[in-house]
């Protein structure tokens, strides 16, 4: 039963897209990860009350949603980090020592549990192997692929973000 | 449409273009039309030519010079040295580390020497966003010629008698796999292309996709008027998105030329092309757990039979072939299958991509026939260990698969001998390990992998893999018995045993083929609490070589337990029961006075 957009506890606006993108797809359960991927894409994530409103718009239970939504390693139910680093944990980065790099960023970001640190401004995680192993260890920032990092090079690669992050900030406050 | 004289070919595949070749096919541009040379000379942006680890790669054609480590800081001297003044630029070129001599032709060097392109033979040739550039090397000759010329019963007896098989690791029979799907009876059949390329290490699929994704488009087609399909779907992984962005050219550009849709070529076949996305999850390489997945559910295999050929996609007759599969259909149809049978071994046909990696000089990707030696895979084209140490094991397989040691490295390798010898093809990845990887540790990375990605559907592997994973734990924690081994092997045969998918059939094979082959680095770890490697950290003892130690304090103000004492200029010393292990002492010492055993 298709509820008023107002009872969700989420941002309206965002809820007409996910609205207007399920629309434009053919009906049918074979689009339920697809329609994930949008909403994720809007909301940066999947809360809870994003699942229930696709689970009533296309009229299967939210169990199914949830069911789907915690399957694949891609969708989160928690809010990310405004800067993702993604540490490749394939093997070939693995046997290059990437458990090293990975715990050099959290020990440095003070991430002790989940994934996210504590002023919400990075969020660090595994992939799977992306398959650059001519470059392992991999790491993403942002999306962009950094290789052959050393522990070492942690503290330089936070350092950038950071001067882009103020350099962003600085444009922001001219416009 | 002007004429080139000259094309340098950058390598645009995922390895390189994260070492800035994009933004040096950008200066190469710049540099070009400032020396007012934009109609003569142009650049190409192609597929990965496999030698990653000496990226980004630039090929200058019709020269025939091959030059390597290009930083785009180098495309002003390229283009005025190579192309201004026609000499070529000795200091890219690539250094054959034996000899030290310089090379300037791919064929010289020895990572190409022994390959035999066939899959990737387009890679780094063509421009894979240029459907022109696919037709100029006989593109869609195939497919001309399967739909002009041949019935689709020929078409799988051609394949049947090529010996292909499987190239995602199962090694099933690609002709007999289209022959069951042709033979269900329905009204609506669908071939997919497996590229959810899940095995951490292996690349192969990526490259083919990001190189020639045309050779796939145009097999899955073959496959498609063979088996009496009108659909096809590529499921792929969402961690590719070059690949899926050159494949959805690649699509667009096929239909622009009725090369996809109705009426191929004037005939009655008509094809369609669909992408899905995979949402990051290893099991959906597995074929029942991929057709859930497309249809929009978790991805949980299912019981076989009834095989995919029967029942598959919306409970239609479906035919699910890899990449690297599909990269050979188009060749064997132009050759012919007598051509594709002579080479490789007798029931292994053809060549096999292996992606180098790990702890080896030329990491990338390599084709060669069936049947070579992994010691010619490893030293003669991967250029051997990284840094002169020893070599210890390959890992083939992926998580499925398992460690080989030093004595097999000799074996001629296919499908058949590396199951013998307790591991398997797999999609082609090659993990080299050096003296410095723990083997108890490579296990228990696997298991973890397994723990992570089992769908849960089975007791014994959900439940099963999680024991094993704390086992492992134990052992590598130093808190493990000898009879815990006993446990951790009785434990990995009955999820071999009860396990519906291949995932959880294959998921002990790390920790069976390493008990096999390096037992004594597990007996280290439960009897002498030792890890050989010096990787497992909680069995690491850390101490300081009073002959090395200059007593300049720095290890003690960094042990943040603050368990080092010692005067100035005098050895330091570390209170063994009190340290964490956390090597602050060992990173920081500039005197390599700090031992770790």
């Amino acid at each position: 039963m298709a509820k008023n957009m107002s009872e969700y506890k989420v941002d309206t606006e965002k809820l007409h897209k996910l609205g207007d993108y399920m629309d434009s797809l053919e009906r049918g359960e074979g689009e339920l990860i697809n329609i994930l991927r949008e909403a994720q894409e809007i909301f940066g994530y999947l809360p809870q009350d994003v699942q229930l409103f696709i689970a009533r718009k296309m009229g299967i239970p939210a169990a199914k949603v949830f069911g789907v939504a915690t399957f694949y390693s891609f969708f989160t139910m928690e809010p990310r980090g405004k800067h993702v680093i993604s540490v490749c944990m394939g093997t070939a980065c693995f046997v290059k020592a990437a458990d090293k790099v990975l715990d050099e960023f959290r020990s440095r970001l003070k991430i002790v549990n989940g994934n996210t640190s504590e002023d919400g401004m990075y969020t660090v995680d595994t992939v799977r192997c992306i398959g650059a192993c001519g470059l392992a260890p991999v790491i993403l920032v942002n999306g962009k692929v950094y290789g052959r990092v050393k522990p070492e090079d942690v503290a330089t690669i936070l350092e950038d973000i950071e001067t882009d992050e103020n350099m962003h900030s600085e444009v922001g406050l001219q416009q | 449409m002007s004429n080139f004289r000259m094309d340098l070919l950058v390598c645009g595949g995922t390895g390189c273009q994260s070492t800035d070749s994009f933004e040096l096919a950008e200066k190469l541009n710049a540099e070009i039309k400032a020396a007012k040379l934009q109609d003569e000379v142009r650049v190409v942006l192609t597929g990965c030519f496999g030698f990653c680890e000496q990226g980004p790669i630039v090929k200058v054609m019709p020269d025939n010079i091959f030059y390597v480590r290009v930083s785009p800081d180098q495309a002003a001297l390229l283009v005025k040295e190579h192309i201004q003044k026609g000499r070529v630029v000795q200091e890219l070129l690539y250094e054959e580390p034996e000899t030290k001599q310089k090379l300037d032709e791919q064929s010289d060097m020895p990572f190409y020497k022994k390959q035999n392109r066939i899959a990737l033979k387009n890679c780094g040739l063509i421009d894979p966003e240029n459907i022109n550039e696919y037709i100029a090397v006989d593109g869609y000759q195939a497919l001309g010629k399967v739909l002009t010329t041949m019935s689709p019963a020929e078409v799988i007896e051609e394949i049947k008698k090529s010996g292909l098989r499987g190239r995602g690791g199962g090694g099933f029979p690609t002709g007999l796999k289209w022959e069951y799907t042709k033979k269900s009876d329905a009204d609506i059949k669908f071939i997919i292309c497996n590229a959810d390329e899940g095995d951490p290490g292996a690349f192969m699929d990526r490259s083919i996709l990001e190189g020639d994704p045309h050779s796939v488009i145009e097999a899955m087609a073959i496959a498609g008027y063979a088996i009496g399909a009108q659909k096809g779907y590529v499921y792929i992984r969402a961690e590719y998105p070059l690949a899926i962005h050159r494949l959805k050219i690649a699509v667009e550009q096929a239909y622009e030329l009725g090369l996809l849709g109705k009426n191929i070529l004037g005939t009655d076949f008509g094809f369609d092309i669909y992408l899905k996305y995979g949402a990051g999850a290893f099991v959906c390489g597995e074929e029942t757990a991929l057709i859930n997945s497309l249809e929009g559910g978790r991805g949980e295999p299912t019981v076989k039979p009834p095989f995919p050929a029967e029942i598959g996609l919306w409970k239609k007759p479906t035919s699910i072939n890899n990449v690297e599969t599909f990269a050979n259909i188009c060749p064997i149809i132009l050759n012919g299958a007598d051509w594709f049978k002579s080479i490789g071994t007798e029931k292994s046909a053809g060549t096999k991509v292996f992606a180098l990696a790990g702890k080896i000089n030329n990491v990338g990707l390599v084709e060669v026939p069936m049947g070579t030696t992994l010691r010619e895979i490893i030293f003669d084209l991967g250029g051997g260990i990284k840094d002169d140490r020893k070599f210890k094991a390959v890992q083939t397989g992926g998580p499925s698969g398992g460690c080989i040691p030093e004595q097999y490295l000799d074996t001629h390798i296919d499908y058949d001998t590396l199951g013998e010898i307790g591991s398997m093809m797999g999609s082609g990845g090659m993990i080299v390990m050096d003296e410095d990887n723990c083997m108890v540790n490579i296990a228990k990375f696997y298991l973890e992998f397994t723990v992570d990605e089992s769908c849960g559907r089975c007791t014994a592997c959900r439940v099963g893999n999680k024991r094993l994973l704390e086992i492992l734990t134990h052992i590598t924690e130093g808190e493990a018995e000898m009879e815990t081994l006993e446990r951790l092997k009785d434990l990995s045969q009955i999820i071999k045993d009860s396990s519906l998918c291949g995932l959880g059939q294959t998921s002990p094979n790390p920790i069976l083929s390493t008990m096999k082959y390096f037992w004594d680095e597990y007996v280290a770890h439960v009897k002498n609490k030792n890890c050989p490697a010096g990787v497992c950290t909680k069995l690491l003892k850390y101490h300081i070589d009073p002959e090395k130690c200059k007593g300049c304090t720095l290890c003690a103000k960094a042990c943040p337990a603050g368990i080092i004492s010692g005067k100035v200029k005098e050895a330091h010393v570390i209170d063994k029961e009190a340290c964490i292990k956390c090597g602050a002492c060992e990173k920081i010492c500039k005197f390599g006075a700090v031992l770790r055993k």
